[in-house]
């Protein structure tokens, strides 16, 4: 799997309309203010084609940050 | 499994009607014109019909099987069974299939009731119909599908009201001793049923004040209990985990190579999701036609409004080879191959 940083850059190419660097991977990313809940299924869709992860509702909800994502994927690839 | 065959069944006809009042989601003002923007790429859906003045489904399948009747050159008298596939009924009982069969003037010796799905809707009606033509050697036969969903969804609910479009479609299904086969594959997962509900109604939580009091989800949401209620996630996993394996298994059953399909037709509940499966199977995008942008989800008339949409002029002519594919509210799934000859469609029909 690719580095979290990596992971980080590509997440934010995947989310249309996010400037370079808004996400970083400590931040809540609920918080970014163009945050909507098509960037959940935009993550889950990209991680199940990247990764064959495919991540629940739940999954989702109990991560916060992009690290949480990033360990949660690394864990079952 | 539930996988299974039927003989000697042929389809010969499908139309589709959709309420002529049209709104789109550039004006739908609860979003902000970015958000407007990132659903309307992400799911797909630009345009919806929207029932007006009470149309039921009902009103709206009587429309599509007249003109659909006439063109086929079918008489009433020779049609014996009526199945209506829906989640939104005239009434609580009776069953909407019976007086669609007298409004339809079909006689009395009829076969009707009602089947209660919604986005798998129309491959489990198929299944049900296609078999009992099948064994009772039923002459002609007519499958509605459809569903008034506006009338559950909340205006104020940007989870829900976006995606629903109101639409019902008629399948004309005739017995032919040279009829193709036709494949199913049907499943089911009720431990996701709270993943696209209306909780109150039914006997489970009866319709009381408290029922149609609005309360806030969170900003951009509010809704009553007796709206629908829609977990996108949930609903995003599992058609990603289980749609494309169904499809596989009943390819793998009846012997037969994806490769030689001219057509996927998937129910339209989200483009996203949608091209994720497409791409799972490994079908080309030639193959895979969408209505999702001009009618929205539309339950279980999605199949056959796409099929009258966007494939009339293709089907109209020839022999064609198509994989259909239902899922959503149940959770309830399932997928067909059928074999379609000189298919009769009417175009999408508009109801005032």
């Amino acid at each position: 799997m690719v580095t979290l940083d990596e992971f980080t850059k590509n997440i934010e190419i995947e989310l249309d309309d996010l400037e370079s660097g808004t996400l970083t991977s400590d931040i809540n990313y609920r918080d970014l203010e163009q945050w909507s809940s098509m960037y959940a299924l935009i993550i889950i869709a990209y991680v199940d084609s990247e990764y064959n992860v495919t991540l629940t509702g739940d999954d989702l909800r109990s991560c916060n940050t992009v690290r949480d994502l990033y360990l949660l994927i690394k864990s079952r690839v | 499994m539930a996988l299974f065959t039927v003989n000697n069944v042929k389809i010969v006809g499908f139309s589709a009607t959709v309420p002529k009042y049209e709104e789109s989601n550039w004006d739908y003002d609860a979003l902000s014109a970015s958000e407007q923007k990132l659903l309307i790429k992400t799911t797909g859906i630009e345009k919806r019909r929207i029932a007006q003045n009470g149309t039921t489904t009902s009103d709206l399948c009587f429309h599509s099987a007249k003109e659909l009747i006439l063109k086929l050159g079918w008489k009433p008298q020779e049609i014996e069974l009526l199945i209506f596939v829906s989640q939104s009924p005239d009434y609580y009982l009776p069953a909407t299939s019976i007086i669609l069969q007298d409004r339809l003037n079909l006689p009395k010796t009829t076969i009707a009731f009602d089947i209660n799905l919604g986005c798998s809707g129309f491959i489990y009606g198929l299944s049900v119909i296609s078999s009992l033509i099948s064994t009772t050697k039923i002459k002609k036969a007519l499958l509605f599908s459809g569903d008034v969903s506006s009338f559950s969804v909340n205006k104020n609910d940007k989870s829900t009201y976006p995606l629903f479009g109101d639409a019902a479609t008629v399948t004309a299904l005739e017995y032919d001793i040279k009829g193709d086969t036709l494949f199913f594959n049907l499943q089911s997962d009720g431990s996701g049923y709270e993943a696209i509900i209306i909780p109150d109604g039914g006997l489970r939580n009866p319709l009381n004040d408290e029922s149609f009091v609005e309360y806030q989800v969170e900003k951009g949401i509010r809704r009553s209990r007796r709206n629908l209620k829609l977990e996108g996630m949930d609903i995003f996993n599992f058609s990603l985990r289980e749609v494309a394996p169904n499809i596989n298994d009943l390819l793998e059953y009846a012997n037969e190579d994806k490769a030689n399909y001219n057509y996927f037709v998937m129910h339209q509940a989200n483009k996203l999701m949608n091209e994720s499966i497409r791409k799972k199977l490994n079908i080309d995008k030639e193959k895979v036609p969408y209505s999702i942008d001009k009618y929205g989800n539309t339950s279980s008339a999605s199949i056959p409004l796409t099929i009258v949409s966007e494939l009339r002029s293709q089907l109209n002519k020839g022999t064609n080879k198509l994989i259909l594919s239902g899922f959503g509210v149940g959770l309830s799934w399932a997928s067909a191959l059928i074999t379609t000859k000189n298919l009769i469609c009417t175009e999408v029909l508009e109801y005032e």
